[in-house]
This record gives structure tokens, C-alpha cells and sequence, in this order.
């Protein structure tokens, strides 16, 4: 019996679908068998991400509405043999899903992998109702902004409400040059606010957006920043024990990035 | 230039994230008891209708606020100018 893992922020924008994204191939590069499932109903965006965009013929809702069997919808990345992608309809909206087909498809899927991440849409209405349903934990995104912390507590007030204790947090798109100068919220500073455990921290790393224009997560690329700090979560989420890296800048750009994640030291 | 002075004064300027801080703080502490700026505003108000039966308060530099305590509990914490005390209440007939 696999995990079931949303991953979710309350506010867009913040790094959810391509954080699932990587998460997912991350797992998949340690040989663990996951599935994505994309649960942004007529916003779909994890197909494109992941470019998988050409592959898709039947989607979430034809599985939920009984137009194929399950199987039938899971798109194989042909790069990676133990990952697929569970596209959403574009063309249909959030209410064409409910919280119990959700579930129903969760636990469908969660007895042939080891991994199911659910790339949550936006907000808090009913496709974020929808995407929590199944899950067993959650994973929230935010990154170090006053609007992105306030949604990610509201989030947290949310996921406690239907009994989805103890969520874990990424912080994204962190840059430590301004954490040091203190124009940046640090780790700790948001920690702090949500009280909430700590899953791991992302640096704003440009490659993304390149990675993003290929269709090719930026996790398979060593010479990314935010590779490496995909892969210490992903390493986490399978219960090693990582530590988190060094928000310290000094002794130069490369002392400076070795420090950040760690290499140098624990 | 600001900064500069404040710097060879040896004060140092506010950090950004301090101010992002206090007020993700204060922003929470609203969302967190879900009051509504217009339920603070009643209160206020009456606040002040009882408070001006004893003394005569400045209402435009009045402040109230709900806050949060390092127990991380919420407090309500009014500060109210106080321009004189009313005979009135002081010495009743």
C-alpha cells in the first residue's frame, strides 16, 4: 500500500506543480514506482511541465466517469520507467469530481504504487476539496512572502479541520543573498509564524524556468541548484534523515553554494 | 541617503523582512480568531461609548487591536489617550 501526498499552498503561483513535478521524477530516480495526479480540473498545467502535453488521450475525469478503465488514463514517461502522469480534463471544471471519487481513485492507485503526489489547484474552494480527499498527508508550499505564509496558514487551519494533522512545509524560492541582508524572511522567521515541520528548502533557481521551457524537470540536472534540494526531500519523504542545508553566503560563489547545501559540512 | 544617515548614526534602518514579520504576525492573529475589521470597529465604538461616561478620550489617536502573546495567545490591547477625567464621574451627586 503506497503514501497518497498532496501537495498544496493556498495561494498560486508559489511552486506546486513544479514542485510535484520533481518530487515525482526524484522518486522516480530512486527506482520508487509514483504517479502524479494532476487535480487542477480545467486549469491543467502538470502535463506541460512534466511535457508529457502530446501523450494525453483520456484524462481524470473519463476514469471518474467510468469512459476507461484506470490504466488506460496513466501516461508512462518514457525517460523514467516507474513514472506516470494522471492528466486532468482541460475542457470540464472542478465540480465534475467529488471528494469520494477522489478517494475511491487514491486508494485505487495507492495499491499499485509506492507513491501518489496530487497536484492540488489553487485556493480553497472545491478542487482543493477534492484534492485533499484521498490524501494520507500533505506537503505545503510557500515561499518567503507575506502572502504566500498567510495562505499557507490558512491552509494548515483547513487540512486540520478535515483531520489532516501534521502537514510538512517547503519554503521556495528562497534567496539567501537577501535573507542576509535581511530583506528576506528566513527559514527560521517562518517556522516560526506557522509552526509546522520543516520538509525542505528550495532555492530560486533560474534553471527552472528553463526547465519548465523544455518540458524536462529540473531535478534530473546536477548542475541546478534547486536539483539538490529536490533530491534531499525527496530523499526525506522516504524517511532518511537529510540535513537541511546553510543559508550562510560568504568565502565566494562556490564556497558560498557548497555551504548551502551542505557539502562541506552535515 | 536615509539609510546612510541613520547607518553613520550608528542606528540601524528597519530590515524589511522585520516589517514582513510583524505583519504576516498581526494578519494572523486576525485570520487565526476570524474577526472581521468591521467587528473591530463595533467594538470600538463601544469602547468608547462607556469609556466617555467616566473621562474624555482622544478617539482619533485611540488604538485597539488584537494581538498575540509570546503564550501564543490572543490579547486585546487598547491604548486610549486620556484628555481629563469628568467631574462627573469623579464626584457624583
Amino acid at each position: 500500500m503506497g503514501e497518497v501526498i498532496v501537495i498544496t499552498s493556498g495561494k498560486g503561483g508559489v511552486g506546486k506543480t513544479t514542485t510535484t513535478a520533481n518530487l515525482g521524477t526524484g522518486f522516480a530516480l530512486l527506482g520508487k514506482k509514483v504517479v502524479l495526479i494532476d487535480a487542477d480540473i480545467g486549469l491543467r498545467n502538470l502535463d506541460v511541465v512534466m511535457g508529457l502535453e502530446n501523450r494525453i488521450v483520456y484524462d481524470l475525469v473519463d476514469v471518474t466517469e467510468g469512459n476507461c478503465r484506470l490504466k488506460q488514463a496513466l501516461i508512462r514517461d518514457k525517460r523514467y520507467e516507474t513514472l506516470y502522469l494522471l492528466p486532468a480534463a482541460q475542457t470540464r471544471d472542478k465540480s465534475a469530481v467529488s471528494p469520494e471519487q477522489m478517494q475511491k481513485l487514491c486508494k485505487d492507485l495507492a495499491q499499485d504504487f509506492d507513491f501518489v503526489l496530487i497536484d492540488c489547484p489553487a485556493g480553497i474552494e472545491q478542487g482543493f476539496r477534492n484534492a485533499i480527499a484521498g490524501a494520507d498527508r500533505a506537503v505545503i508550499v510557500t515561499t518567503p512572502e507575506v502572502s504566500a505564509v498567510r495562505d499557507a496558514d490558512r491552509i494548515i487551519g483547513l487540512l486540520e479541520a478535515e483531520g489532516k494533522s501534521n502537514p510538512r512545509l517547503i519554503v521556495n524560492r528562497i534567496r539567501p543573498d537577501m535573507v542576509k541582508r535581511g530583506d528576506m524572511m528566513d527559514i527560521d522567521d517562518i517556522i516560526e509564524i506557522l509552526a509546522i515541520d520543516l520538509l525542505g528548502i528550495i532555492p530560486e533557481d533560474e534553471y527552472i524556468v528553463i526547465s519548465a521551457n523544455r518540458g524536462e524537470p529540473a531535478v534530473v540536472n546536477p548542475a541546478s541548484a534547486a536539483s539538490t534540494a529536490y533530491k534531499n526531500i525527496v530523499r526525506r519523504m522516504t524517511g532518511e534523515s537529510v540535513p537541511f542545508m546553510s543559508m550562510a553566503v560568504d568565502e565566494g560563489f562556490f564556497g558560498k553554494l557548497r555551504k548551502f547545501f551542505g557539502l562541506k559540512e552535515g | 541617503m536615509i539609510d546612510l544617515l541613520q547607518k553613520m548614526f550608528g542606528k540601524e534602518p528597519a530590515r524589511s523582512k522585520d516589517i514582513a514579520k510583524e505583519r504576516l504576525r498581526l494578519v494572523l492573529v486576525h485570520d487565526r480568531v476570524n474577526i472581521s475589521p468591521q467587528f473591530m470597529a463595533v467594538l470600538k465604538e463601544d469602547m468608547i461609548r462607556v469609556i466617555s461616561n467616566y473621562m474624555e478620550i482622544n478617539e482619533k489617536d485611540m488604538e485597539v487591536h488584537l494581538t498575540q502573546t509570546n503564550t501564543s495567545q490572543v490579547a486585546l490591547v487598547a491604548n486610549i489617550p486620556v484628555n481629563r477625567m469628568k467631574r462627573s464621574a469623579l464626584f457624583p451627586e
